[in-house]
């Protein structure tokens, strides 16, 4: 504790030598993001996620902006372990005949009102899968998909300003 | 030492054995072909000198061509760095051969395996459950990775069975496949004595896309992209093996400067997934400090990679024959200059996390997975290595690590400490091993050619930062894939997770799943 306590005064805030641009752009798009999560979600927009067959790499993108850089939950968005407390579902992956029940399940246990996000090329047509023998493909085929957020994997800063644009426009 | 070697040995324990062909295929695969009645013992009999554990076990459609499906054996050996192959071929009608798993646990899943994807049957494996096609959603007797399945045909649908653990107060806690955390899915079924795991059975299989299949009838050069998808914090590992393979099938030698940029993304792959584990034993102690500080090493190596390649996760920059961006005067630089922070904030990380004597009592001696266990089930790569076998492909196959001096990490305790400390060593060791290669890039580029590919086959490896990630690839004669086997660390290592986990209480089943921290996709496929 000492150490960390020490460290702390050492060191200052860590955050500050990162890429200003980043720091900016995150800053800038984050600002507006809460100004509307804060008009329309009174404070917190909360997610689920659920993979339905990523690889792997859009989880850590989302995982990464929630670290100290990006820290989504500072502007009001926040992951929340249970659908029952989700105002969202945000789906990755191509939909695998395996976890395509376990998707409906999850987006039917969520209180309404609840609408669907996706995440990354493959929940939106099965994107390098889509010819699979076990992939359904797309999710806007199975659940109301409300905003898809491309890339592969989308990086954290996409993943705000997509987020942010959705929330302008509605 | 070639395959008269290895014949000569297995000829000391089988006095009357016969092989029908011994090839040496590449310079590092030899290639042995016998007859059914004798795979099993050829296996056996390799399994026990080498000393090896089976890394593949994979059947092969060649129905059309001979009227046979072919079922390979690979085992490697690590002393004199040789990939051997058994391989035999089973008659088409009434398709079975006799089980390994129960004198060899590391056959058991790849077995499994067989039987669900292409309707060989094991005879004598005691469990015949499928894995990856759900009985949930996927009717028997659909065998998708045979040539002439075109769509599932409905047949009626069941029920997956798991173990059952009986006794007074014995209880079953199911978790999964959706996990509270962002994560992949997977369905974990525990029988529970008081507080006590007694039996762990992990049920995979979700994130199954049908990969192997989608594989074949790419051209090599597009399926490189797939290959990079299969796990995603693995990306350039997948992209390294697939490629070695498609370069050994065409011929092709990549120049010394490629070798030392894959050894540099290699290394910087398993640099922010080592940061990033460690990160995650913090977080599931609720030691939210040091996670944090792990998650802004993770994101700067994340950077790092993004000014090298554009890319975070190292996705396109592979190609067959080498790699398609360089590194120039200036990115020496900034490799220089990130690495020199990065360490830094390291050590830091380090001490942290040794200075905390209550984190310290939560990783030590939890999860322990003895030798013997780990040796018996064929484990690999990190897990393999905390155990105290000593297993790096880095090592045994080094290329390039040859010149760097690589030195190979291990640890004795198997706990979770071990693991962690492991990811300690090897970071620090990846920091000299990026500086050493980034020093030595010399300025002859490669010139590019463009593979020609044959009828062939051929095993793609290379040491990810869970382990071993092996490639087999088969292609035609017009370079098209016929036949792509992946195994995935993940998968030997899966095994080991149920059986560290015995003994301890749920609440730490976090902290041993991310110490093992194996990927769901990789494994699933």
């Amino acid at each position: 504790m000492i150490y960390i306590l020490k460290n702390r005064i050492l060191k200052g805030i860590v955050t500050k030598n990162i890429d200003p641009g980043l720091v900016s752009n995150v800053e800038s798009a984050g600002r507006e993001l809460k100004t509307l999560i804060q008009r329309r979600f009174s404070r917190s927009l909360s997610i689920r996620q659920v993979d339905t067959g990523s690889c792997g790499a859009c989880e850590s993108e989302i995982i990464a902006a929630n670290n100290p850089i990006y820290d989504l939950q500072r502007f009001g968005i926040s992951f929340v372990a249970s659908p029952r407390h989700a105002d969202a579902l945000l789906v990755t992956g191509p939909v695998s005949k395996n976890m395509f029940l376990a998707l409906k399940k999850t987006y039917d246990a969520m209180p309404e009102p609840k609408f669907v996000i996706t995440c990354g090329d493959c929940p939106r047509d099965g994107g390098l899968f889509k010819d699979s023998y076990y992939v359904h493909g797309a999710v806007k085929d199975i659940l109301p998909v409300l905003l898809h957020i491309p890339g592969c994997p989308p990086s954290p800063l996409d993943i705000i300003q997509a987020l942010l644009t959705f929330l302008q426009k509605k | 030492m070639g395959g008269t070697e290895i014949i000569s040995s297995i000829k000391k324990i089988l006095p009357d054995f016969t092989a029908l062909l011994v090839e040496q295929r590449h310079p590092d695969e030899i290639f042995i072909k016998v007859s059914p009645q004798i795979f099993k013992d050829t296996a056996l009999v390799l399994h026990k000198i080498l000393p090896s554990p089976v890394m593949m076990l994979f059947a092969v459609d060649e129905r059309k061509l001979g009227g046979v499906f072919t079922v390979n054996a690979v085992f490697v050996h690590l002393k004199q760095a040789q990939w051997i192959i058994v391989s035999m071929d089973i008659p088409q009608e009434d398709p079975h051969f006799d089980s390994l798993a129960k004198n060899m646990h590391s056959a058991t899943l790849f077995e499994r395996e067989i039987w669900e994807m292409f309707g060989i049957e094991p005879k004598g494996n005691p469990d015949l459950r499928r894995m990856n096609l759900h009985d949930e959603v996927w009717p028997p007797g659909n065998f998708p990775l045979r040539k002439d399945f075109k769509e599932m045909q409905a047949r009626g649908l069941s029920e997956f069975k798991f173990n059952k653990v009986e006794g007074v107060g014995i209880f079953e806690v199911p978790v999964g496949p959706v996990h509270a955390g962002i994560i992949g899915p997977g369905h974990f079924h525990f029988s529970v004595a008081g507080e006590p795991i007694v039996n762990l059975e992990i049920r995979l299989g979700f994130t199954h896309r049908g990969v192997e299949k989608l594989f074949e009838g790419k051209p090599c050069v597009e399926a490189i992209r797939l290959a990079e998808c299969i796990s995603g914090d693995n990306s350039f590992a997948y992209s390294v093996a697939f490629a070695i393979a498609a370069e050994k099938i065409s011929g092709m030698l990549i120049s010394e400067h490629a070798a030392y940029l894959r050894g540099i993304f290699l290394e910087l792959e398993r640099m922010y997934n080592h940061v990033n584990d460690i990160g995650g034993m913090a977080t599931d102690v609720g030691f939210s400090f040091p996670a944090a500080y792990a998650a802004l090493i993770k994101e700067a190596i994340l950077q790092l990679n993004e000014k090298l390649t554009a890319s975070r996760y190292l996705k396109k920059v592979n190609v067959i024959g080498g790699v398609s961006i360089d590194i120039d005067e200036s990115k020496k630089t900034i490799i220089f200059n990130s690495l020199e922070k990065i360490k830094k904030d390291f050590e830091e990380l380090i001490k942290i996390l040794n200075f905390s004597v209550s984190f310290m009592d939560r990783v030590d001696a939890t999860g322990t997975l003895i030798k013997k266990t780990a040796q018996d089930l064929g484990i690999v790569g990190l897990v393999a290595r905390a155990s105290g076998i000593p297993t790096d492909l880095r090592k045994y196959f080094p290329g390039v690590y040859d010149q760097a001096k690589f030195k190979m990490m291990t640890q004795e305790g198997g706990d979770v400490l071990s693991r962690l400390q492991i990811r300690f060593s090897e970071f620090t060791e990846s920091c000299r091993l990026i500086e050493e290669f980034t020093r030595k890039l010399n300025d002859c580029r490669h010139t590019q050619v463009n593979p020609v590919f044959k009828q062939a086959s051929a095993l793609g490896y290379t040491e990810g930062w869970r382990g071993p990630v092996l490639c087999w690839l088969k292609t035609d004669s017009n370079g098209l894939i016929q036949r792509c086997k992946i195994v995935d660390p993940s998968t030997h290592n899966w095994q080991g997770l149920s059986y560290a986990v015995l003994g301890n209480i749920i609440p730490d089943f976090p902290l041993c799943n991310k110490s093992f921290n194996l990927s769901y996709s990789g494994n699933d496929l």
